[in-house]
């Protein structure tokens, strides 16, 4: 039996490992941020770099800085950030490790409903049409694979997701085919692919307001997540109704990835390496896991779309393509692993 | 006043009455065991009891108070629900899991563990004997253990009411003992325990009183040894019994199924 004072000890250790991983990660951003605003075809040098972060009137240095590689470099930042939340908030809901918003459908789903604003005009008559019709397409997603996986455990919830995916890639399909345009036809595609590449303030702008409002309904899902962890009912009577949390997760998810998506076209697999990552640092509590995983994935997102820019030498990478290359044998490999405990 | 009142409760799982005319009462200090045979209805009771069923008919008052009006928060600092059900999904280490039994009594999402949280994790730990096993994940322990760690979960809450279904399941004799023992601990600080059971001997030895479902109604209500009758054993669960004394108590033993056959019920179930 282990006397009480190391027990707290041992609590304590796992408060500074979530204290040690939390600072890694923060140093880490600030260090991507300002290579990702050194690097691009414009040969900038530090210094310069700096005077036109400092003086955005600056013609050259400033504009390049400020119009250019800044929005380029706190959306990629921003968007991993929900994806990061989102993919730890889905699992801790789900009860399941493999959920994520790309596997399950809610990005590929997100991204038709951005389609569709393009496709039918909307996107021009008003410029929030682009992330409302990716929220609806998102939460539309969600809502879906509750209905499709029940109470079933992680086969049914991946066939939903499979479901759901090629459902929304089979809509997005019809639309490029019906398009009269090939030219609207390949900007689709590429926009499809997901890449945060000469983005703008204004989609900056235009996004922000629902990646904070969903991010913040993620992380008020916290206490509800922890408690699900003993199931529902339990959770229900320790005052964390699980419909709450539902409804939480629900539609933090859908306003996140769905405003995220519309901007940036569908990023997968953030959301499911991150937490995967970063669990074991927060003994694997669902809840305590969340504020962590949205730093690992602002992080992560930042280091692939440096990545991307640095190591192409020819037409630059898409963002997306890059995270699916790596993370689709990664997925591979935890499906491995968990098949003899889960399936 | 009675801590839980439960007065001609009917409760209907989609729209078969599962309990009908059900009342059940359990003060400071007591504890009530529930008994009866598979299917009687004791978990619906207890779910009922918990507020995670809304009665066709009847009243649940805890405190005085219909259990529909108490808030969440206050609802869940106030009774404790052990259910059967005991899966663990992540590798969850065990001192953590008990800490969650404490989460209703977090004030803002800001706040870490106050001072009076940790003690009563400590010692819920130390009551459940499982404080050796608290920096193990849960998905490591064995089923016992693990119905200890639950129960030590609800424990930490430091409720005034505790619905615990089936907590001896699973237990060797000495932790299944151990675990009546802390009720009856707890209980003379004041705890209300309604509890399920399903071996006779347990809750003729540890409860106070005794309700004894039968196909979702009251079979009996009372002291043990008025409950457990040879007769009402006979009819109830069908089976013959010797009532033996050793040391002062009184056992009942199960000796084979009585010979008539059971009476069908209405849900056109067989009565075990």
């Amino acid at each position: 039996m282990k006397p009480p004072e190391q027990q707290r000890e041992g609590v304590a250790g796992q408060r500074s490992h979530i204290g040690a991983a939390a600072a890694l990660l923060t140093g880490l951003t600030v260090l991507l941020f300002a290579i990702s605003l050194t690097a691009g075809p414009a040969q900038l040098s530090l210094a310069a770099t700096f005077t036109g972060l400092m003086d955005p009137a600056d013609p050259v240095a400033g504009l390049i800085v400020w119009e250019i590689r800044l929005p380029r470099t706190l959306l990629a930042f921003l968007i991993g950030t929900v994806l990061g939340l989102s993919g730890a908030a889905l699992q801790g809901l789900l009860r399941n490790p493999l959920a994520e918003p790309g596997l399950l459908g809610v990005s590929p789903a997100a991204a038709f409903g951005a389609v569709a604003v393009f496709y039918s005009g909307l996107a021009g008559s008003f410029a929030l049409a682009l992330p409302l019709g990716g929220i609806v397409g998102a939460g539309v997603a969600v809502v879906l694979l509750q209905l499709l996986s029940g109470r079933g455990g992680v086969l049914t919830l991946i066939l939903a997701g499979v479901a759901v995916s090629s459902f929304a890639g089979a809509l997005t399909s019809l639309a490029l085919n019906l398009s009269p345009n090939p030219f609207a036809t390949s900007e689709i595609v590429f926009w499809l692919l997901g890449s945060v590449a000469d983005r703008s303030w204004q989609q900056v702008v235009l996004a922000l307001p629902f990646l904070v409002l969903g991010s913040g309904l993620l992380l008020s899902a916290t206490r509800g997540l922890e408690a699900l962890s003993l199931g529902e009912e339990a959770a229900a009577t320790l005052g964390h109704p699980p419909k709450r949390t539902r409804g939480m997760v629900v539609f933090g998810t859908a306003l996140a990835v769905g405003a995220a998506t519309a901007v940036s076209g569908a990023i997968g697999f953030v959301g499911l390496i991150v937490p995967h990552l970063l669990r074991p640092l927060v003994g694997h509590r669902p809840g305590r896991l969340l504020p962590l995983a949205a730093l690992g994935g602002g992080t992560l997102l930042l280091a692939a779309d440096l990545c991307v820019r640095l190591l192409s030498p020819g037409p630059e990478l898409k963002l997306g393509v890059v995270t699916a290359l790596v993370g689709a044998p990664f997925f591979l490999l935890l499906l491995l692993r968990l098949r003899r405990e889960m399936l | 006043m009675s801590t839980l009142r439960i007065e001609n409760l009917e409760v209907r799982l989609s729209r078969r009455p599962v309990l009908r005319q059900v009342s059940l009462e359990a003060s400071a200090g007591q504890v009530v065991g529930l008994i009866g045979p598979n299917g009687a209805g004791k978990t619906t009771l207890l779910r009922a009891a918990a507020g995670l069923l809304s009665p066709a008919a009847g009243q649940i008052r805890l405190f005085g108070r219909a259990l529909a009006d108490w808030s969440q928060a206050e609802r869940a600092r106030t009774l404790a629900y052990l259910p059967q059900g005991r899966g663990a999904v992540w590798q969850i280490k065990v001192a953590d899991l008990v800490q969650l039994g404490r989460l209703p009594h977090r004030a803002g999402w800001w706040q870490g563990p106050t001072a009076e949280d940790r003690v009563a994790v400590t010692e819920a730990m130390a009551a459940c004997d499982v404080t050796a096993l608290a920096e193990r994940p849960v998905t490591e322990l064995s089923g016992g253990e693990l119905a200890r760690v639950y129960l030590a979960r609800v424990m930490a809450t430091r409720p005034s009411l505790l619905l615990a279904d089936e907590p001896a399941a699973g237990l060797d004799p000495a932790h299944s003992l151990d675990v009546m023992e802390l009720f009856r601990r707890r209980a003379a600080e004041g705890l209300s325990v309604v509890v399920t059971l399903h071996d006779l001997n347990l809750a003729a030895r540890f409860c106070d009183r005794l309700v004894l479902l039968d196909r979702g109604s009251c079979a009996a209500v009372g002291a043990p040894s008025a409950v457990l009758t040879a007769e009402r054993l006979r009819s109830v669960y069908q089976v013959e019994t010797a009532q033996v004394t050793v040391a002062g108590e009184t056992l009942v033993l199960p000796l084979k199924r009585t010979a008539e056959p059971a009476v069908p019920s209405d849900k056109g179930e067989a009565v075990l």
